[in-house]
């Protein structure tokens, strides 16, 4: 059976580490993700103002591509592009007035009015696998390895589109522990990184990271795990800004949710490409026996 | 003999006029807001703003388009909606943040210049940064 799936520029760019352990993943679990064909750019971020309804004509193409395909599911995995794409389907569902404004601009296509379902791949293990089959499927337990579940705020923000409770989330945990890993909460795990900040003002950005870091390292955590490629880029620079102007500051390994699931599912260290990661997770993975003998990680950190 | 005509702006019908934009843009209602500052107490950017989430909105609704306009506070605000979510009223601050930017940005004045992001960092940002980034400050 084969998922419609909407990868988004930043995944098979900056973040192939993000996309292909997922890929691979979601293949070894039968559920295959097909891209759906001719996608375009979703705007990156959902439109806040009444009248900026050009700015909807990205995603929602997008959305008539995967109705197109006789799909009534669109799986998403960057978590910028779920939020504006959900959004914009909500819009289209509920709002008659636009969508009908929005329907004759793009009078090349068919009419769209939010039929489709966008989802993130987290709710596909949730809510299609089951974290009991998942972790039924798991091959190398990531026993001991001690993750803190990092939402960042497009998962879970507006509250019409979060994937779990907006509060009190618990789907990262809940999908950390199927893996066999030991999850650490921490009261920081969906405070902004910054998001585009990091362009208009990078001197602020170490520190967004600095609450974030700091209380996943008080509470325990050995590593952070992320969804999303730019709470992946302002942590990773964040952290290591912080390393250079207090000697006492630890940088930890910083893992997309989906490496640790490939790896989990005993894909290897190859399909994970911890190479393109933030930060050098190899002497963590050996300590918990997550490497073996011959395998190793080549961190290119910055130079990615 | 030119006659002189004399016009004056009366700056309450000015203010009127800006409230009325802003509640255009955001389908915001400006007087739900009872300023218990939720909003600035969640604000992960609040340190880094010259005025604080909950007294933009007070300015907002005032009309002191001025006293906004000088201040960096809507440029600061990462869209992240920890201030709508909590807010008790149902107030949407992050819709009137983007209507505040947009009547500035839809004059043809940007905020970012994508030539003075350092040409190294252009080819290590991830891509939603870069389209997030130009779409908040630049018209």
């Amino acid at each position: 059976m084969g998922l419609a799936y909407y990868p988004g520029c930043t995944l098979k760019t900056r973040a192939r580490n993000l996309e292909e352990p997922a890929v691979a993943s979601m293949e070894a679990l039968g559920l295959k993700l097909d891209e759906v064909p001719r996608w375009n750019c979703c705007g990156a971020v959902y439109s806040l103002a009444d009248d900026d309804l050009i700015h909807q004509v990205a995603p929602v193409r997008n959305l008539i591509r995967a109705k197109e395909q006789g799909k009534d599911e669109l799986v998403t995995l960057c978590a910028f592009c779920f939020n504006t794409l959900k959004r914009a389907n909500l819009l289209m569902k509920e709002d008659a007035e636009k969508r009908n404004t929005i329907n004759s601009f793009m009078n090349e296509e068919v009419d769209y009015s939010g039929e489709v379902k966008v989802v993130h791949l987290l709710e596909v293990l949730r809510d299609e696998i089951g974290w009991e089959a998942l972790s039924q499927k798991v091959k190398l337990p990531l026993r001991e390895l001690k993750a803190a579940p990092y939402y960042g705020c497009t998962l879970l923000r507006p509250r019409e589109v979060a994937i779990d409770s907006v509060e009190n989330p618990t789907i990262l945990r809940e999908f950390l522990k199927a893996l066999g890993a030991s999850p650490v909460d921490f009261p920081e795990s969906a405070r902004c990184c910054g998001s585009y900040q990091v362009i208009s003002s990078p001197g602020d950005i170490s520190e967004y990271a600095r609450p974030i870091l700091n209380s996943a390292l008080s509470h325990g955590a050995e590593a952070l795990v992320l969804t999303c490629p730019l709470c992946d880029y302002n942590l990773g620079r964040g952290q290591k800004e912080l390393a250079k102007k207090q000697s006492e500051f630890r940088e930890m390994p910083l893992f997309y949710f989906t490496q640790l699931l490939a790896l989990a599912l005993g894909l290897g260290p190859q399909a994970c490409h911890f190479e393109l990661n933030h930060g050098n997770p190899e002497s963590l993975l050996r300590e918990k026996n997550l490497l073996s003998q011959g395998e190793s990680v080549q961190p290119i950190g910055g130079q990615r | 003999m030119t006659k002189k005509v004399f016009v004056t702006i009366s700056p309450k019908k000015s203010r009127r006029e800006f409230v009325k934009k802003v509640k255009e843009l955001s389908g915001q209602n400006l007087q739900l807001c009872y300023q218990c500052g939720m909003c600035t107490g969640n604000c992960p950017a609040a340190a880094n703003m010259d005025i604080s989430p909950r007294r933009i909105i007070e300015l907002a609704r005032l009309g002191l388009e001025e006293d906004i306009a000088g201040s960096r506070t809507v440029w600061t605000c990462a869209s992240c909606l920890a201030c709508t979510v909590n807010c008790p009223r149902g107030f949407d601050l992050s819709k009137m943040m983007e209507a505040i930017r947009l009547l500035t940005l839809r004059k043809n004045i940007d905020r970012l210049r994508p030539e003075d992001i350092p040409s190294e960092e252009r080819c290590d940002l991830p891509q939603i940064a870069m389209v997030s980034g130009l779409r908040k400050f630049t018209g």
